[in-house]
């Protein structure tokens, strides 16, 4: 039981992480990316000529602000705290939606009474869980892993638990005829069966929580991506918004990339997905 | 010739499924029979017979609604862990797990019963040899094809060097070749072991095939007739002997032999 929302979020992810390799490998030999990347940018030039800086930065003072952000300590600390708080909190989201992701794949009683709440909890704006999460705790820290938890468990649990489901009982069988112990059970058939599903799972979360973390930073973290942003925005300074904004996707399009690589190693053993519908 | 010892037994067996809306199906109806040790048994029936469940039952996958079912002397449901690497199965599909090369399938069960992996890998690079699988060890389900992956189930279930073998419809969706010739190999080995080996098909030249005795299953499951497959026949009996097996598959009612020894 999925919902039409993580379906979607699932399919759009398979879909970048596809667009992801297919631009890695092929960029050389593909002109239709390069191409409307290059009209997108001149687009953006030609307007930057027309309106003034704080609206839409020219080029060259976007470069000279990634440059500046690259070049000096604050890359480090305040990239590294988010990126930090980023797999802090997807850590945390993964070990406890693992446990709720396994639990309800083997028992039906909790299936029927977790299910709801994650798909009460998945139905809660993250904005909410950031006004939550300043009310019920102090630290700044413990607020984003809230935030970051919120946000990212009931997609773990979820898929995780399809992926269980989605064993086929064939398999289940056919080892139960040699009467294996649970663990052997769990070890050859469920860990192995529900990887793809905890790849996904990853794939799903790493943009999510990427988005996420920047809107918890804007409660009072006085480091990292999202005050950056957040002072930029408050000196009107569009040429650097724009620059740590292009930051984090270059570190989200580095991340997904290395998960993909990642999954091809870990799946190599599933039929290559060539003859798709398309 | 001693009479050897039986090594499946079910009696008056019943099984019926009881789905959401409380509707009942009955699967397996009153099945009687009996299996002897080195007894290589051919069981024919429609599909949909409920074949397939009384392959579950004698797994012991599943608990019958009634009757008793024995295997090795032991009720395969209740004394489940008793039938630790007893029993070798070929399925329909060959149920090779996706994730595994050729060479780790076939050891699957060796690592259940906690062989060193020493022993695994010579254990299994046996049968794979025998099965002319060399060469493919590393190769993944999807690389292989139908008759190779079937292969390496045939070696997953000889590697455990089990007590009885038990094929459901091993062959059944092979092109008639690769299933002639897979037969053939089945037939060999299962000879060279001695070992007791019911097979469920639909196809009646495989029953007679493989099958030293073959037993037809009516809809719901019961004997219909039970009868030693004929030796040494001239094509003519041959023929006459599958028609009449066909005809009692076609009516559903026992065969008067049958009927007789169940009056008896």
């Amino acid at each position: 039981m999925r919902t039409k929302a993580l379906e979607a979020e699932i399919a759009a992810v398979s879909e970048d992480a596809g667009a992801v390799t297919r631009g890695w490998g092929a960029l050389a030999s593909r002109k239709e990316p390069v191409i409307s990347v290059l009209i997108i940018l001149v687009m953006w030039q030609i307007l930057s000529l027309f309106l003034p800086r704080y609206l839409v930065p020219s080029f060259a003072t976007i470069i000279v602000s990634f440059v500046e952000i690259v070049s000096s300590s604050t890359l480090m600390v305040d990239t590294l705290r988010t990126i930090m708080r980023i797999f802090i909190g997807l850590g945390l989201s993964f070990l406890a939606g693992i446990i709720v992701g396994v639990l309800m794949g083997f028992s039906n009683t909790l299936e029927k009474y977790i299910l709801p709440v994650l798909h009460f909890i998945m139905g809660v704006p993250a904005l909410s869980w950031v006004i939550f999460a300043i009310i019920w705790f102090k630290p700044v820290e413990l607020r984003v892993a809230f935030i970051l938890l919120a946000g990212c468990l009931p997609n773990y649990s979820l898929i995780i638990h399809d992926g269980i489901k989605g064993i086929s009982r064939d398999y289940y069988d056919m080892l139960r005829a040699m009467r294996p112990t649970r663990r052997q059970l769990f070890s050859k058939l469920v860990l192995p069966g529900m990887l793809p599903a905890v790849l996904t799972s990853w794939k799903v979360n790493i943009g999510l929580a990427t988005r996420v973390v920047i809107v918890a930073e804007l409660v009072g973290a006085t480091v990292g991506i999202g005050n950056k942003l957040l002072l930029a925005q408050e000196l009107f300074d569009m040429p650097k918004a724009v620059a740590w904004t292009l930051i984090l996707v270059i570190f989200l399009l580095l991340t997904q990339y290395l998960l993909l690589l990642l999954e091809r190693h870990l799946l190599r053993w599933r039929p290559s997905k060539e003859g798709g519908i398309q | 010739m001693i009479p050897s010892a039986p090594v499946v037994q079910m009696e008056h067996v019943r099984h019926v499924f009881t789905s959401v809306d409380g509707s009942r199906f009955v699967a397996v109806d009153d099945l009687t029979l009996e299996v002897r040790e080195g007894e290589i048994v051919s069981i024919v029936g429609k599909t949909g017979c409920g074949k397939s469940t009384m392959f579950n039952l004698l797994l012991g996958l599943e608990n019958p609604t009634a009757g008793s079912i024995t295997v090795l002397g032991r009720d395969p449901y209740q004394d489940f862990d008793f039938f630790r690497a007893k029993f070798g199965v070929i399925f329909q599909t060959d149920r090779l797990l996706p994730w595994r090369t050729a060479f780790a399938n076939a050891k699957v069960g060796l690592e259940i019963l906690g062989y060193s992996e020493a022993e695994q890998g010579e254990i299994a690079r046996h049968w794979l040899h025998k099965l002319e699988l060399m060469g493919f060890e590393d190769a993944y389900p999807h690389e292989l094809s139908g008759g190779m992956r079937q292969r390496v189930g045939i070696a997953r279930a000889f590697c455990l060097s089990p007590d009885v073998f038990f094929a459901d419809e091993a062959f059944g969706h092979l092109d008639q070749s690769t299933a002639q010739r897979l037969r053939e190999v089945f037939l060999t080995l299962i000879g060279e072991t001695k070992k007791t080996c019911l097979l469920i098909t639909h196809n009646i030249h495989e029953a007679l095939e493989i099958g030293s005795r073959l037993i037809v299953l009516g809809k719901p499951s019961r004997v219909l007739y039970d009868v030693q497959c004929p030796t040494r026949a001239s094509r003519a009996e041959l023929v006459e002997f599958e028609e009449r097996i066909l005809d009692i598959i076609e009516r559903n009612e026992p065969h008067h032999e049958a009927a007789a020894r169940a009056r008896s």
